[in-house]
């Protein structure tokens, strides 16, 4: 009875309540005023609905509780640690303003979307293993890969938040963001988000695609589009949200001594994708919101029998969401460096070039989005400057991997499972990166266009980016995060499993790409030859999901009872590492001092930061 | 020779072994389809100076990568640290501006290749491509005579100037043996330029999404020789005024686009059957019912949403075929041709009994 009450009680059940209430009160206010009316369409009542649910869900989550109070003059107070009466679990499931809980809520949700997303792509991929429509509808399946790709984006959002929320203030040494409430409303906006995407699957599906280019937008039948469309803009607010606190704890809160290139540089990967963040993620929300206010009220912004023009929208789009790929892979890339001369037990080759490349990569960033553009009609004049912009990521990206292989050359290499993830990390972005060039010059990328060398292309940048890392810093942090370590041989397992099955879908995907194999299609011609390798593609898919199934398994169940980690297990220089684990509720207890480099490993009597006394164990 | 350096000469070693190894083994995997056009010779050249440059990069980064592994793993007891430097700027420095170089070299050739074959011909002809969901159709400007088509016929070695349309959403010309690509873009022409160069049967293939029946949006492509085009032309240019009422139906039901959408063999697509259509029962999702006599297709065709069969989509049929038809036939009527369009095609549908 306890146990029921205290999980009804907890925020995440109480907003899912508020949600469903102030869906079905704000649908049906517009459904009532339709009546009256002759203008007649779901739109009114999704949309409608859709928003009110998503402030009522925040409202009884208990998101607005205390800037309701700021607002009438009441006095807040900051409560430290977990609350009284209640188990320690429940202050995972509630509004709490401590950002290693809030960085813990985004890894937790941003796993579990993950899988979701994951089991909507073993799905369409067993329908894809042979030709022929075996057991999916064309619209299901459409309405599979649109979701699939919505939901993996949110998921790699919300796996960045977790990385940046638990990361960053610890690395820097504050003691927590500069902004708590904000922190808690960026998350918990997320997650009626993910109810609005996961639900527009089953009322009515949609079969836009993630990108949803107007006229099929504008004028498809399918109405889970509207939950799609709204879900997918409400969502910017909390990346705009979580990175201006970013930002703001990176830029002020940081440790005596700590200057800009002393900064650990996963700080600087997070500091770059987020300023992508807070600056690119109005053009999307823009471009979402034209598309509602068409299918809603009938503004003609993409119509062209209105005067609009549907190429607009993909500009708007691209705008933002080709540096996004960059707020993706931008972290994880700063995973790998921060994770590579631990267990090489060497300094970081050329930090301040991989630092530097960081903010070249998100600068680049925003002048190529039009390549995703070079069949749809753009003139020649547009077409070659964005080639060129688009061939110079090449550069920056290169140099962090020439300083990667400096960094291990002459190393004294450890292979535990985070560095394990770090090296397969690097092998599947190689892939990604070289695999881009091809599609960056425009003659090729005529052939390649919008077919599977792109889908297998842009996994394995995604994968390399941030899959793979974001699994590294899973397991590297663990015991820092639980206090205990994960099974080794569990960690290795998966490892061996996720990355020969990756390497063998992604190139099977580029293969059939060049033999003529179209993107987002629920079947396919066996006259094209690509019969088997869809066969192994689907293979390797589920060895894929096994091998992630077997991480989420060592990782609930050596949270419990595996062995007691040691602080510092890895040997690490970097200050979380001089603390206990699981780190304590305020983090450091007095401020310490920055009195070295971070990645001075091999110079004698040297420390990156001087902790005052007490701070440690 | 340090150890340093004996090292590097053994990676350098065998990062050209790689390279060939690797190149082989692109070559065997990843292989292009026939090209069959003259575009798709300067563009496959490009495809190989890419596959070269990846098999380059990737063993340099995999053969260091795996050497260090191997070679620089801690030692069983040995607890020291690794060799203590920083970086080295020289080296930043050579590896920002090669790769700088390589890829503004690519730039620029990729540009040029682009010029090359997007170039106007001085000899083009013009088909007028239209893409409808989830049909093509293709019309002849300098053939007058030939209606729209539902295939695409080509004569070898002449450049053509495709100008397509869309009518409802974007869709995608590809045919993979041509390699070019280009978005069919409603309300705006878009344009592209292919001379085929292999006579053969192609197909083009929709590679933008459009919606539900996107995977089956394809058509036949024939390059033929200049004399089998000429006859081609020949057998297309049938007098529609020779035709029966029925015979013109059965055209406007693929110029229009029906096909795209209704079956005349009994099997499933996005609207019903239109085999058997006249005199069948048809159940509406409000739980009424009609039989499908003349009134009933006349609506259907002209105002397709006022009722929509039980287990279809709402809204994905034009209603604009009153317009369309209107202008179709005052266009025939220019050249002396008097048709019903809409007549035609129910007597037509007349003719697809069980």
């Amino acid at each position: 009875m306890a146990l029921l009450y205290h999980i009804l009680s907890t925020g995440l059940m109480r907003g899912l309540v508020g949600q469903l209430i102030g869906t079905l009160a704000g649908a049906g206010l517009i459904l009532a005023l339709q009546e009256q009316s002759f203008r007649e369409s779901p739109e009114g009542p999704m949309v409608f609905g859709g928003i009110v649910g998503v402030l009522t869900f925040l409202l009884f989550a208990g998101a607005f509780t205390d800037w309701i109070k700021w607002g009438q003059g009441k006095e807040t107070h900051m409560v430290h640690g977990a609350p009284e009466h209640k188990p320690s679990w429940w202050r995972y499931f509630s509004v709490d303003y401590n950002h290693k809980v809030i960085g813990i809520q985004y890894a937790v949700a941003g796993v579990a979307v993950l899988l979701i997303g994951g089991l909507l792509a073993i799905i369409f991929r067993l329908e894809l293993t042979y030709p022929g429509l075996q057991f999916l509808s064309e619209d299901t399946y459409n309405t599979l890969f649109s979701a699939h790709g919505i939901i993996m984006i949110v998921s790699i959002l919300l796996g960045v938040g977790a990385m940046v929320n638990y990361l960053v203030p610890i690395m820097v040494g504050a003691k927590d963001m500069a902004f708590p409430r904000l922190n808690a409303f960026s998350f918990w906006i997320a997650v009626p988000c993910a109810v609005l995407l996961l639900a527009g699957i089953f009322i009515g599906g949609w079969d836009t695609g993630w990108v949803g280019y107007p006229t099929l937008s504008t004028t498809t039948t399918l109405i889970g589009v509207n939950f799609f469309l709204l879900g997918f803009w409400i969502f910017g607010f909390s990346s705009i949200a979580g990175a201006i606190n970013a930002i703001v704890t990176t830029f002020t809160m940081r440790a005596r001594g700590m200057s800009l290139f002393r900064m650990p540089i996963f700080v600087w990967g997070a500091l770059a994708a987020n300023l992508i963040q807070f600056t690119a993620t109005q053009a999307v929300g823009l471009a979402l919101m034209m598309v509602i206010a068409q299918r809603t009220l009938g503004l003609g912004f993409f119509d062209p029998a209105g005067g609009g023009d549907p190429i607009l929208y993909q500009h708007l789009f691209w705008f933002y969401s080709h540096p996004v790929v960059y707020v993706f892979v931008l972290p994880g890339l700063g995973v790998i460096s921060e994770l590579l001369p631990v267990f090489s037990r060497k300094p970081l080759f050329g930090y301040r070039w991989i630092a530097l490349s960081s903010v070249a990569i998100a600068l680049v960033g925003f002048l190529v989005w039009a390549h995703h553009m070079f069949v749809s009609g753009m003139d020649d004049s547009l077409r070659v400057p964005f080639m060129m912009a688009t061939l110079l990521v090449a550069v920056p990206t290169g140099v962090k991997f020439f300083s990667w292989i400096g960094t291990m050359w002459e190393g004294k290499l450890t292979f535990p499972t985070p560095m394990l993830f770090v090296l397969g990390a690097i092998s599947v972005f190689l892939i990604g990166g070289l695999t881009g060039p091809i599609l960056g010059t425009i003659p090729t990328d005529m052939h390649l266009h919008d077919s599977y060398w792109v889908v297998g292309h842009f996994h394995a940048t995604m994968f390399g980016g941030f899959v793979f890392p974001f699994f590294a810093a899973l397991y590297y942090w663990y015991p820092k995060v639980t206090g205990r370590m994960y099974n080794e041989r569990l960690g290795k397992l998966h490892f061996w499993l996720m990355t020969p099955g990756f390497w063998l879908m992604s190139l099977g995907q580029m293969r059939i790409g060049l033999m003529g194999m179209r993107r987002r299609i629920a079947d396919y011609d066996p006259a094209l030859g690509i019969e088997f390798t869809h066969f192994l593609i689907t293979f390797a898919g589920l060895v894929i999901g096994w091998s992630v199934l077997i991480m989420v398994y060592n990782l609930v169940s050596s949270a419990r009872s595996a062995e007691v980690a040691e602080p510092n297990p890895w040997g690490s220089r970097s200050p979380e590492w001089q603390i206990p684990s699981p780190i304590p509720e305020m983090n450091y207890e007095t401020p310490f001092e920055v009195v070295g480099s971070p990645y001075d490993y091999g110079l004698p009597d040297s420390t990156y930061v001087r902790m005052a006394p007490g701070a440690g164990d | 020779m340090t150890t340093r350096r004996k090292q590097l000469l053994t990676v350098a070693v065998l990062i050209a072994v790689s390279t060939v190894l690797v190149y082989l083994l692109l070559a065997q995997i990843y292989q292009l389809p026939v090209s069959a056009s003259a575009e798709a010779q300067s563009i496959d050249t490009m495809f190989t100076a890419h596959f070269i440059i990846i098999a380059f990069l990737f063993s340099l980064v995999a053969v260091f990568v795996l050497y260090s592994v191997f070679r620089f793993r801690r030692q069983e007891g040995d607890d020291a640290d690794g060799t203590h430097f920083h970086g080295n700027t020289t080296l930043e420095i050579l590896w920002t501006i090669v790769p700088l170089v390589m890829v503004v070299a690519f730039g620029v050739w990729g540009a040029f290749v682009l010029n090359d074959i997007t170039e106007a011909r001085p000899n083009e002809m013009v088909v007028n491509v239209t893409g409808q969901r989830f049909v093509w159709s293709f019309e002849y400007p300098d053939y007058p005579d030939v209606g729209p088509t539902q295939e695409l016929v080509l004569p070898v070695d002449q450049p053509v100037r495709l100008r397509m349309n869309s009518i409802d959403v974007l869709h995608s010309f590809w045919v993979p043996e041509f390699r070019v690509k280009q978005d069919l873009v409603p309300g705006q022409e878009t344009n592209l330029l292919v001379t085929p160069s292999e006579t053969g049967d192609y197909q083009v293939r929709c590679a933008e999404i459009c919606g539900g029946g996107h995977h089956s949006m394809r058509a036949p492509v024939q390059v033929v020789s200049q004399s089998e085009f000429d006859q081609w032309v020949q057998e297309q240019t049938v007098s529609l005024a020779n035709l029966s009422p029925a015979e013109r139906g059965e055209q406007w039901y693929t110029e229009f686009g029906c096909n795209g959408c209704h079956s005349v063999d009994g099997s499933d697509g996005v609207g019903p059957t239109w085999l058997g259509l006249l005199g069948r029962q048809e159940q509406f999702d409000d739980g009424s019912t009609a039989t499908a006599d003349e009134a009933y297709i006349r609506e259907s065709i002209l105002m397709p949403n006022a009722k929509v069969v039980s287990g279809y989509p709402q809204g994905v049929m034009p209603g604009d075929y009153e317009e369309r038809f209107a202008a179709r036939e005052s266009e025939l009527a220019e050249q002396g041709i008097e048709v019903d369009i809409l007549a035609e095609l129910i007597a037509y549908i007349q003719t697809l009994e069980e």
